[in-house]
């Protein structure tokens, strides 16, 4: 059964404002059965520094990865996983993590590709939670393990394969690095030069939206009104469009496919987590560079 | 990946024991316990020009090395809100310390992958404290000439 969605007035505005809770909701509800805090973030330990109370960690690199091949869990696995952390089928999950959520995000698609239902983040995150003063502890919670269901992961509805973006030309594709990446000055993000790619530069078509543009400073997603304007006034998109978002690694796009899906309320969007660590490197697939989206194959 | 056979100098080998000693939850626990003790840098002890960037890593950390012909002394700084990194870097401030140029030089280039952790934090993140320790022996090597 789920828990009631919370009706705070400022998520009113969004496509499914069910998927989004705030911090205060989150506080009153630490305690309602039926609830799974979970934590994702970048940083492995940032979860061992203090959570909040009751809060599960989950690492996207160590635990919802195939440790073999650039694949996710399967659905043994992920049923094994759930299991062990207390996690059932019915629960209602509502992920938050550092940096935007960024992770978060990247972790409630995961829990998507596996069908869990009621999935929801934290507007703001991490971030906005301990900048309002609200307790964080480092205990460690106790959940009884649960016998969750072994799901066949589901990738048609959500994800993108190479294939498909080669397939998708004449309908959005977004960009979400940053624009160095997006001309193919740099193979790789600020940062993290370990995650490069062969090439630079971008899917032809693709339209730049850095990511963060739907991030406010405190975290927290953009108005309902700021995100029509930045992806579908500014950028061309309609209502309808089917959408593919990629990045470098399917992480940053992770946000801005919830932003498309759930609060913009986009029926058909899909990740591409090859992204361009994929793209970048594979043989003969077109890349554009520069600032301009360039023409379809 | 084995790790290398080169023997550890004292404080480093203890370090990597200390690890290894425990499973792979105790093992962040200890990460995280380095990463709450990076020792603070006084103010007014390093020139600000001198940092370095750790461009390896994801998040801001800096180094930079004061290598006397008898002690090295390394400084980090890193913020709290990336605590792998700062971990990373207090292991290598705290298990270089009191050593000569040349036993620095002779870390193996291959100690982060030595202390158990690629289960427990990943490859790639640990990527980021083999960055901190080429960038250590490259200043250490440019300031005396090694």
């Amino acid at each position: 059964m789920p828990i009631a969605p919370d009706p705070s007035p400022e998520l009113s505005t969004y496509a499914q404002p069910d998927r989004l809770v705030t911090t205060s909701w989150l506080e009153d509800n630490l305690d309602t059965p039926g609830l799974a805090i979970v934590e994702s973030n970048e940083d492995v330990l940032l979860y061992e520094t203090g959570h909040i109370p009751g809060a599960l960690k989950i690492d996207w690199h160590t635990e919802l990865n195939d440790p073999v091949i650039r694949d996710y869990l399967d659905g043994e696995s992920f049923a094994a996983l759930m299991s062990a952390k207390g996690i059932s089928r019915e629960d209602t999950v509502v992920i938050y993590g550092d940096k935007s959520n960024w992770w978060a995000a990247y972790a409630l698609w995961v829990f998507t590709l596996f069908g869990h239902e009621d999935v929801r983040l934290l507007n703001g995150g991490r971030e906005a939670w301990i900048s309002q003063g609200r307790a964080i502890t480092r205990d460690l919670p106790h959940r009884d393990s649960t016998d969750y269901p072994v799901v066949t992961r589901h990738d048609d509805d959500i994800r993108a394969f190479k294939e498909d973006v080669l397939e998708h030309f004449g309908r959005p594709l977004i960009d979400v690095r940053s624009p160095e990446e997006y001309t193919g000055e740099r193979t790789h993000m600020p940062a993290y030069p370990e995650e490069g790619a062969l090439r630079g530069g971008h899917i032809p078509t693709a339209l730049s939206i850095p990511w963060a543009k739907a991030a406010n400073e405190d975290g927290t997603f953009r108005s309902h009104q700021e995100l029509v304007k930045l992806y579908l006034e500014d950028s061309g998109i309609v209502p309808g469009d089917d959408v593919i978002t990629y990045c470098r690694i399917g992480e940053r796009s992770s946000h801005t496919w919830f932003v498309m899906k759930y609060l913009l309320g986009f029926d058909s969007v899909r990740n591409y987590d090859g992204s361009w660590t994929e793209w970048g490197s594979a043989v003969r697939v077109p890349i554009v560079t520069g600032e301009e989206p360039g023409n379809a194959p | 990946m084995s790790p290398s056979d080169e023997a550890l100098p004292t404080n480093l080998a203890t370090i990597r024991d200390d690890f290894l000693a425990l499973g792979v939850p105790d093992r962040l626990q200890l990460l995280l316990e380095f990463s709450d003790s990076l020792p603070e840098v006084p103010e007014d002890r390093v020139d600000p020009e001198a940092w370095e960037r750790v461009e390896e890593c994801q998040s801001p950390v800096f180094i930079t090395v004061d290598a006397q012909p008898h002690e090295v002394v390394v400084y980090a700084t890193a913020p709290p809100e990336s605590p792998t990194t700062r971990g990373f870097a207090s292991i290598l401030v705290q298990g270089l310390r009191g050593m000569t140029p040349e036993q620095v030089l002779a870390v193996p280039a291959d100690f982060p992958l030595q202390l158990g952790l690629q289960n427990a934090v990943s490859m790639l993140r640990l990527r980021g404290m083999s960055g901190m320790l080429w960038r250590i022996k490259r200043q250490v090597e440019e300031a005396t000439g090694q």
